[in-house]
Parts: C-alpha cells; sequence; structure tokens
C-alpha cells in the first residue's frame, strides 16, 4: 500500500489515480440530476423531447419563414434542428456546470472527492438530453424524407469535439463562479449571446468572407458547422481553416480549464 | 504496513480574514472589485515604490495579492498551528478541546477537503471520513437511491454497495420505507440511515467528526457501540471528535487536547481528559456579573474549611429583578471528565428550606461527609422556580475532596466508581 502524502507545498499526484477509483461517481451524480429532475413530475420524460421540438418549430417561423435565411435546398426545420442539437447541449452544459459546484457546496466541504467530477458529471447530463434529442432528430430525418447517409458516423466524432468544448467551458465557469458569483449572472448573457452569433437560425454561409476567421474562434462553429454537414448531404460544405481554428480554440479552453480548474481547486472548500 | 497509520508533521491552516471597513456588506468578491484592483495596481506600485518593505500585501490562499484598501484590512487567522503528532494502526485517538480549538480543521486536513498552508500528512492506508451525516443525501430520492448515492459519494463501489445493501438497510431499520423519498422520512430514520451507509466503509482509518452529537439516546448508543466494533473487533484505527467526555472515554485508547490550533497534551485518553476539564478553575469561589431583567447567579463559594473536614459546603449567591415566590436552587457534583456524582435541590430534599423573600441574598447547600472517594469534582449549579430556569453555570468551580476518613489505598475510580459505600468486609464462615 502506497503512502498517501498531503503536502501544503507540493500538489497530489495521486489526484489523477483518485479520478479513475471515483470514476462511478460522475455517472451516480449524473443519474442523480437526471431523477431528481423528474421526480413528481407529471410529464415527466416527455420534456426533454417537448422542448427542443417546441425550439425548433419557433426558429423555423422565424427564421425560416419570416426573415426567409437561406437554407440551401434541405428543408429548413432539418438545418435548424441538426444545428440546435449541439448548441443545446454546449449551452445548457455551461448551465449546469457553472452552477454545479456552487449547488454541492455543502458535499464540497463536507467529502473529499475529485472536484473535477462535478462539472463532468453536468455535461454527462446534458449528454442524456442530447441523446434523446438526436432520436428526435432521427424521426424527423425520416418525416422530411431526408437520406440516412454513412456520413451520419461522423457525428460520433463531433460528439467528441463537443463534448471537449463543453467540458472545457464548463470548468473555467465552475472554477470561476466559486470565486466570483458575478458568473451566474453572466453565463444565461453568455448562452442568450452565444445562440446569436453561433449557426443556429442560419447557416455559416452567409458570413462574409473578411469575417469568417473571427466568426470561427467561436468553438461551436466548427462543430455545428459540421453537424449540419453529416446531416444533410453533399449540399452543405465545410469550411475547413474554420474548423481548425474551432478546433485550436476548443484545445486551449480545455487545457487552461484543466489547469484554472485544478489550481483553484485547493481552495474550494475554503471560499465556497 | 508500517506501524503508523497517520503521521502529521508541523501542521498549519491559515485563513484571511477580510474586514469590510466602510459600505458594503457581501462576504464574496466579486469581479468588479477585482476589476478595480486590477486597475489601480500600476498606481499602487507606483506609491509602494515609496512605501517601506513592510507594508507589503497580503497573500489570499488563492495565491492572489490583495491590497489593503482603505474599504477593508485583513488579518491572519491560524486555525491550526505546528501540529505533529502520529497515530499508530488499531488505535482510537479521541481529539477534544472546547469550540473553535481546531478539531475539524484539522479533520478537514486529513480528509483532503482542503490544504495545508504549512506541514505534511503521511496517511498508510485507505480513509474514510464521516465529518457529517447524510452528505449527499437528496430529499427528493428515495431511501434505496440514497444509499447508493450516498454510498458512491463517500468512496464506495456500486457493487460493493449491492453487496451490503441488506446489512446496510438491517442496521438502519427502514426496510418498509426504502422506496419512500428521504424527505417524508422522520429525523431519526433518516440520520439512522445516514450513519448506516457510513458505518459500512470499508477503510482501514476511520475519521468520525461529532456524529453522535445529533440523534437521541437510542441512535448514540447503537453509533458507539458500532465504532468500538469497528475499533476493537476489525482493529481500524479511527479518529473521532466528540464533545460526548464519557463517549470519548469509552471508545478511545488515547487523545489529542486541541488549544487554540495548538495541542495541549496528547497521550493516555484519561490523563488527556483530565487535562480538558482541569481548565475548569479550582479555586475557593467564582463570581459573575448580575444581569439587569433576569435572575441570576452571582457568585458560587465553596467552603474551604468545610472541606478540610470533609464536609462540602456550597454557598450559592444570587440577585433577582422581581421577587420569586419558590426559588429552587440546584447543585450537581460530577467527575472531572463529567460523569455525574450526585446533585441535590430544596425540592427532593426539603427538610428546613424556606425560599427566601429578598431579591439579593445567599442559599447554602451542606453536605456533611459525603460518600464519595476522594478526587477532584466538578460543580454545576442552576437557579430555577418550579416552572423555569433562570441561570445555569455549568462546570462553574471545581474542589478537591478528601473524606474524612482516609481510604489507604485509592481505588481505580474508573472502575470503582466514585461513591464510596462504606461497606464492611468480614469472613463469615
Amino acid at each position: 500500500m502506497s503512502l498517501l502524502i498531503i503536502d501544503s507545498e507540493k500538489s497530489e499526484r495521486h489526484y489523477w489515480a483518485d479520478i479513475w477509483h471515483y470514476r462511478e461517481l460522475f455517472f451516480f451524480l449524473a443519474w442523480r440530476d437526471i431523477l431528481v429532475r423528474y421526480k413528481q413530475t407529471v410529464i415527466g420524460i416527455l420534456w426533454a423531447v417537448i422542448r427542443p421540438v417546441l425550439t425548433m418549430i419557433v426558429f423555423t417561423i422565424i427564421f425560416g419563414k419570416f426573415a426567409k435565411m437561406p437554407s440551401e435546398g434541405v428543408p429548413y426545420p432539418i438545418l435548424v434542428f441538426a444545428a440546435m442539437l449541439p448548441w443545446q447541449f454546449f449551452a445548457s452544459s455551461l448551465a449546469e456546470s457553472s452552477n454545479s459546484l456552487i449547488s454541492n457546496a455543502n458535499m464540497i466541504s463536507k467529502v473529499y472527492f475529485p472536484r473535477l467530477v462535478m462539472p463532468f458529471s453536468s455535461v454527462v447530463v446534458s449528454l442524456v438530453d442530447f441523446l434523446i434529442s438526436f432520436v428526435l432528430l432521427i424521426v424527423l430525418m425520416l418525416f422530411f424524407g431526408v437520406p440516412l447517409t454513412f456520413k451520419l458516423f461522423a457525428l460520433i466524432p463531433l460528439l467528441v469535439v463537443a463534448f471537449l468544448a463543453s467540458f472545457g467551458a464548463s470548468l473555467w465557469l465552475a472554477a470561476l463562479n466559486v470565486e466570483y458569483r458575478d458568473f451566474r449572472y453572466i453565463v444565461p448573457f453568455i448562452v442568450q449571446f452565444g445562440l446569436y452569433v453561433s449557426p443556429v437560425g442560419f447557416s455559416s454561409t452567409i458570413v462574409p468572407e473578411k469575417w469568417r476567421m473571427l466568426y470561427a474562434m467561436n468553438p461551436m462553429v466548427g462543430v455545428i458547422d459540421g453537424f449540419r454537414w453529416a446531416v444533410t448531404g453533399a449540399e452543405a460544405q465545410i469550411f475547413w481553416p474554420g474548423f481548425l481554428v474551432s478546433l485550436l480554440v476548443i484545445v486551449i479552453m480545455l487545457s487552461g480549464g484543466i489547469w484554472y480548474f485544478r489550481k483553484m481547486e485547493r481552495t474550494f472548500a475554503d471560499v465556497i | 504496513m508500517s506501524d503508523t497509520a497517520i503521521s502529521v508533521q508541523n501542521l498549519g491552516k491559515k485563513y484571511v480574514l477580510l474586514h469590510q471597513a466602510q459600505g458594503g456588506g457581501k462576504g464574496y468578491v466579486a469581479l468588479r472589485d477585482v476589476v478595480m484592483e486590477l486597475a489601480t495596481v500600476p498606481f499602487h506600485k507606483l506609491t509602494s515604490a515609496f512605501k517601506s518593505p513592510l507594508s507589503k500585501p497580503e497573500m489570499l490562499p488563492s495565491g492572489r495579492s490583495l491590497q489593503p484598501s482603505a474599504r477593508s484590512s485583513t488579518e491572519e487567522f491560524w486555525a491550526l498551528k505546528d501540529v505533529s503528532f502520529d497515530v499508530k494502526r488499531g488505535d482510537a485517538v479521541g481529539i477534544i478541546g472546547r469550540n473553535g480549538a481546531g478539531k475539524s480543521t484539522l479533520l478537514k486536513l486529513l480528509s483532503r477537503i482542503t490544504k495545508p498552508t504549512r506541514g505534511r500528512i503521511e496517511i498508510d492506508g485507505r480513509i474514510a471520513s464521516l465529518l457529517e451525516v447524510g452528505t449527499g443525501f437528496h430529499p427528493e430520492l428515495t431511501g434505496s437511491e440514497n444509499i447508493y448515492l450516498n454510498g458512491a459519494i463517500l468512496g464506495m463501489r456500486r457493487a460493493e454497495i449491492k453487496r451490503k445493501f441488506d446489512e446496510i438497510v438491517a442496521f438502519a431499520e427502514v426496510e418498509r420505507f426504502l422506496d419512500t423519498p428521504v424527505k417524508r422520512y422522520s429525523s431519526g430514520m433518516y440520520m439512522r440511515l445516514a450513519f448506516a451507509v457510513a458505518a459500512h466503509l470499508e477503510s482501514n482509518i476511520l475519521v468520525v467528526d461529532e456524529v453522535l452529537a445529533v440523534g437521541d439516546a437510542e441512535f448514540q448508543k447503537k453509533c458507539l457501540s458500532k465504532m468500538q466494533n469497528v475499533s476493537k473487533n476489525d482493529g481500524r484505527t479511527v479518529l473521532f471528535v466528540s464533545h460526548n467526555l464519557s463517549a470519548v472515554r469509552a471508545l478511545c485508547t488515547s487523545g489529542i487536547l486541541l488549544e487554540g490550533g495548538q495541542i495541549k497534551k496528547i497521550g493516555e485518553v484519561a490523563s488527556v481528559l483530565d487535562a480538558y476539564s482541569s481548565s475548569v478553575q479550582a479555586t475557593a469561589q467564582v463570581v459573575f456579573p448580575a444581569r439587569t431583567e433576569i435572575p441570576t447567579i452571582t457568585r458560587i463559594a465553596v467552603d474551604q474549611e468545610g472541606l478540610e473536614r470533609g464536609d462540602l459546603i456550597v454557598d450559592i449567591d444570587y440577585q433577582l429583578p422581581f421577587p420569586i415566590p419558590m426559588l429552587i436552587p440546584g447543585v450537581a457534583v460530577s467527575s472531572p471528565s463529567g460523569v455525574p456524582v450526585f446533585g441535590s435541590n430544596p425540592v427532593f430534599h426539603k427538610e428546613g428550606y424556606t425560599s427566601p423573600n429578598t431579591l439579593n441574598g445567599t442559599i447554602r447547600m451542606s453536605v456533611l461527609a459525603p460518600a464519595i472517594f476522594s478526587g477532584t469534582y466538578k460543580l454545576s449549579i442552576w437557579l430555577s422556580d418550579f416552572h423555569k430556569t433562570y441561570d445555569v453555570r455549568l462546570d462553574a468551580i471545581s474542589f478537591d475532596f478528601k473524606p474524612h476518613q482516609r481510604p489507604l489505598n485509592l481505588p481505580n475510580l474508573e472502575v470503582i466508581g466514585y461513591l464510596d459505600p462504606c461497606a464492611t468486609w468480614r469472613s463469615i464462615k
């Protein structure tokens, strides 16, 4: 049995071993959050389906019919839904995780577990919602007669990228929110703002050339475009340089997030 | 595995207290403040170049530097300072001390919930901490769901929880209520369930913080016997923080007394417990300030000459803001570790007592030649009437008692007790 050393100077070498040891906790916390969400509700799990459907209908009417955004020959609802899926995943991860540490303050101050578990499990909760909505997407595609091609398999790596983007942003927000409670108000604003700046209601093709690179720094741009491409067919194109920029932003955000979170973790129990 | 389970070396934990001078009563740091600090840093750097090196900024635990501005000042608070001790494998150590001595902070450091500011801890073995009963319990989830959740939070694997599920439920005695949301449980059921999960943790080292403070007598008995089981039968190392001194005495083999963040005494549990309670004054009398609206005990005195003779005579001075028709003082005598020995009040020893009709006065309790063995004892005094208690002074004063006829060999009072039965022994066959 190796010696466990707690030192004021050095950082813990066994942290990552602990994460493996506590691996089941990731899913337990996500399971708890999901269970609690639907306890004592009548409609229950159906909410996971109704919300994206309603959003899609509203978007279709406003952006598709009134604003008349071009949709490149693909049924507008599919275009919107394919983009909304990753965006909802990202947005709800942000919202849930930024509060994850604060709302579990009593656990943080009384029990030891690697705190990284908390934002991770919030992202897992959003992932479950994503999977439910994904089933809905397949149903819609069949309804509108959009062919289900092999390109759908590209969704798997794209999902991984979306997950990493969400997790990276979550780490930053969760850690920052413990120290500066302002972030509780900033996050909904970021989400709102992000919804209009990301290609959910519109397609990336309408963005003028000179702004494309700056626009691609939004980490979800690459992912959403990728989703659209995988779902719809040869009509949509991926703008590769933009995609790589998004990817780079995601990697920086994730590694920075892990670094910042680990640095602040030692003070969570004192500050929360 | 080595013999030492836990080794603590020069442990220190410092907190920085932020005192808000004027304006803003927030305890949280807002981004706005940090931005303001950052914006004025170049200005401060300029002026600090002209200041002496003694006025350097304080460092907060997060590493951020907070300039003592006109709005607030910082103060260092050492919750633990230079604490060092070793715990041998299989020992049951009781950690005692007054509120604020640093006991919970020490446990938090051992449980890795917070990081030390200085020093080092070495732990050989897996540590399981129970700092609060029912951590992570969610009121909306059912009893069985919470068992899994709480078990996972405390570090058990799902398979492990499944294996022990029936044992846990049997210990908690909540079989019928497993599918009810925990918010519907009575507080007793809640605590039994929470403790049951924690009690079945498998670990080499168990750290427990005052969890026996809540719960009814039945629950406390159950917890204590389970912990004795864990310590003596399983041979696990146990660290136990409690204010219940008799529980500490029953469970632990050694003790650590913390005072003001430092170790005051460490060693055999009996001597540590005595050191804790002998911080209570051993003088002839103790005085208290009178309160204006409420009846108060203003002085408690033990007659020293009476003590010389082997009698216990206690004088209680009182001051009343309004007349009380039936004034009832009460006295309880206990051992240094808090075991009650005897007590009295003029309700059950009423011969010759008439309630005083003045607002100030002294009441005297005399116990002639009390049948107790010699030793140091503590007094607790109450002041009441038939309906309510107005003033209480627990462990107010201690006295050294020597009975009139001193026994030649002092018995072990922990085995024999404090009462002297004045028995006679004869060989009859």
